[in-house]
């Protein structure tokens, strides 16, 4: 049986494999999702992000294994940094979920973000298709600690979860500026420890500034190590799927996600192409040198630039 | 762009020393791969299923507490019996030298005792993977 077969047949050893490849910019992978991307849609999926240590990978598996009882086929996608300096990662969300591991029902991967900002990996987008084809219904997705600039989540996720802890101090400050505005649903993890209901207070607070949203993310206190309200938190999600699907939310949010993700694949093979033919002749240095020398400005050159791709 | 070698390095049965396993990962890590730790008190079976889900190219074992005879054998037996006979399997830590022809017939391809530089393991892993 080839490799799309047995995806289609349920077999974990083509569903990783499928991974790896279009990690690696595999063509075979891309056509192979091509032919089978109609049958994709159906996952739901929820991005989990949060500051590093939050307790991400701890609710995550909690959170599946509460699913789990209810039947449902898991998905989950770890992302970890890559260092820049050598290209190696130790990926250890899997850490967390020893317990998940032996489940028929739970598929995990963990990626490294390959160079890629945003606090996903390039090939995570794919991923999450071959885990729909695969059969999940719900495909939780790991990013990486944000800080702020970290929230492609928002181009992939149905709801985003945004994973905060008591006495996050000036971390929370962070979180206000950049972050804030993508969480669908708060948790204050670790809520065993003291802090919980101030940090609540203040995420609350900031919610009630922002008033122009017309969904009001619910801010939910667990405790992922205790097992202690996970269901509500689930609660809270399933509604802000519910408000979605209810008020047609659901639908123009993929149908941005889907915008963006087209451009973004387009501008990608845009600034290879470009690259491509920049560097022949040494076209790129002359002009490089050019603008340093001042014969030429940067805008022009510029134009000069995308005028290659014209002929 | 060349693709990162993928290993996942584990810790089989109740032994609880990581020391050697954590700066084994590192290492790696540090030549370039991406590292799967999948922590302590692993059973083979988690290995194997972490190992097909990972889609690793390498499975690192280490174990200090003696277990190795029956341990690394049975990860190497459930790899076969799911079908995956196309990925390198190293182990390392406190392992007589009695014991490693024996854990090398079995199909471990290499063992790494105390006192090993971890450029050789680097070095063995680069030119021993087996897939492209
Ligand atoms: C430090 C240590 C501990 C620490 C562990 C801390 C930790 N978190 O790791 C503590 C104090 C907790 C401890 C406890 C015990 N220990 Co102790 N411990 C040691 C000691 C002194 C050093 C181990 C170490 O960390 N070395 C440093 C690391 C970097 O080296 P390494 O692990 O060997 O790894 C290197 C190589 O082996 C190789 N390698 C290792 N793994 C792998 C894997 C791969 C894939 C590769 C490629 C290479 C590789 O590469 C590494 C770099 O060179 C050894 C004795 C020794 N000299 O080895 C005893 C030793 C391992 N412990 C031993 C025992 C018996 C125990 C206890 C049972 C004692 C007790 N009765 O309570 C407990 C059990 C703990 C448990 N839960 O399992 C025995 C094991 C006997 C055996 N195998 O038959 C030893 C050998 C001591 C002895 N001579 O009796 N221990
Ligand atoms: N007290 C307490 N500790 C927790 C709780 N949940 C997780 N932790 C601990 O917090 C630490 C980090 O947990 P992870 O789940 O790895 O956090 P993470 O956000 O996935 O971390 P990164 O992926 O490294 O960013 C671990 O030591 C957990 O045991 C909790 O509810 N209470
Ligand atoms: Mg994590």
């Amino acid at each position: 049986m080839n490799i799309e077969d047995r995806l289609l047949a349920g077999d974990k050893i083509a569903c990783a494999r499928l991974i790896s490849m279009l990690e690696n910019n595999d063509k075979e992978a891309e056509e192979i999702l091509k032919k089978l991307y109609h049958k994709t849609g159906k996952a739901y999926i929820i991005g989990v992000t949060g500051s590093p240590g939050a307790g991400k990978s701890t609710l995550t598996d909690k959170m599946a294994k509460k699913l789990r009882e209810a039947g449902k086929k898991i998905g989950i996608l770890a992302i970890d940094p890559t260092s820049p300096f050598t290209g190696g990662a130790i990926l250890g969300d899997r850490i967390r979920m020893t317990d998940l591991s032996l489940d028929e029902g739970v598929f995990i991967r963990s990626m490294g973000t390959r160079g890629n900002l945003g606090g996903l990996s390039k090939a995570t987008s794919s991923a999450i298709k071959v885990l729909d084809i695969f059969g999940c219904d719900y495909i939780f997705v790991e990013t990486v600690g944000v800080g702020q600039s970290e929230i492609d989540i928002v181009k992939m996720a149905d709801t985003v979860l945004m994973v905060l802890v008591p006495n996050m101090g000036d971390d929370i400050q962070a979180i206000k500026a950049g972050t804030m505005e993508i969480a669908d649903v708060f948790a204050i993890n670790k809520s065993d420890l003291d802090g919980a209901d101030k940090t609540k207070l203040e995420i609350e607070m900031n919610l009630d500034l922002n008033d122009s949203k017309a969904f009001r993310p619910k801010v939910i206190k667990v405790s992922a190590i205790k097992n202690k309200d996970i269901d509500t938190l689930l609660e809270a999600i399933f509604e802000h799927r519910d408000y979605q699907m209810r008020t047609g939310n659901f639908d123009i949010r993929r149908i941005n996600n889907a915008r963006q993700e087209i451009l973004d694949l387009a501008k990608e093979d845009l600034i290879n192409l470009i690259m491509k033919k920049a560097v022949e002749n040494d076209f790129l240095n002359t002009i490089v040198n050019e603008v340093y020398k001042r014969k030429l400005d940067p805008y022009s050159a510029k134009e000069e630039l995308l005028n290659l791709l014209l002929n | 762009m060349e693709r990162p070698i993928r290993v996942l390095v584990a810790k089989p049965g109740l032994d609880g020393h990581d020391r050697g396993a954590k700066v084994i990962a590192r290492a790696l890590r540090d030549a370039g791969m991406e590292v799967i730790y999948t922590g302590l008190r692993q059973t083979p079976e988690q290995i194997v299923e972490a190992a097909i889900q990972e889609d690793v190219d390498v499975v690192a074992m280490s174990i200090l507490s003696g277990a190795h005879n029956t341990l690394f054998p049975k990860v190497v037996n459930l790899l076969r019996e799911r079908g995956v006979t196309d990925r390198l399997i190293v182990g390392g830590g406190v392992i007589p030298e009695d014991d490693i022809p024996f854990l090398i017939q079995t199909g471990v391809e290499a063992i790494f005792t105390p006192g090993t530089s971890t450029k050789d393991v680097v070095e063995f892993i680069k030119t021993h993977v087996k897939r492209q």
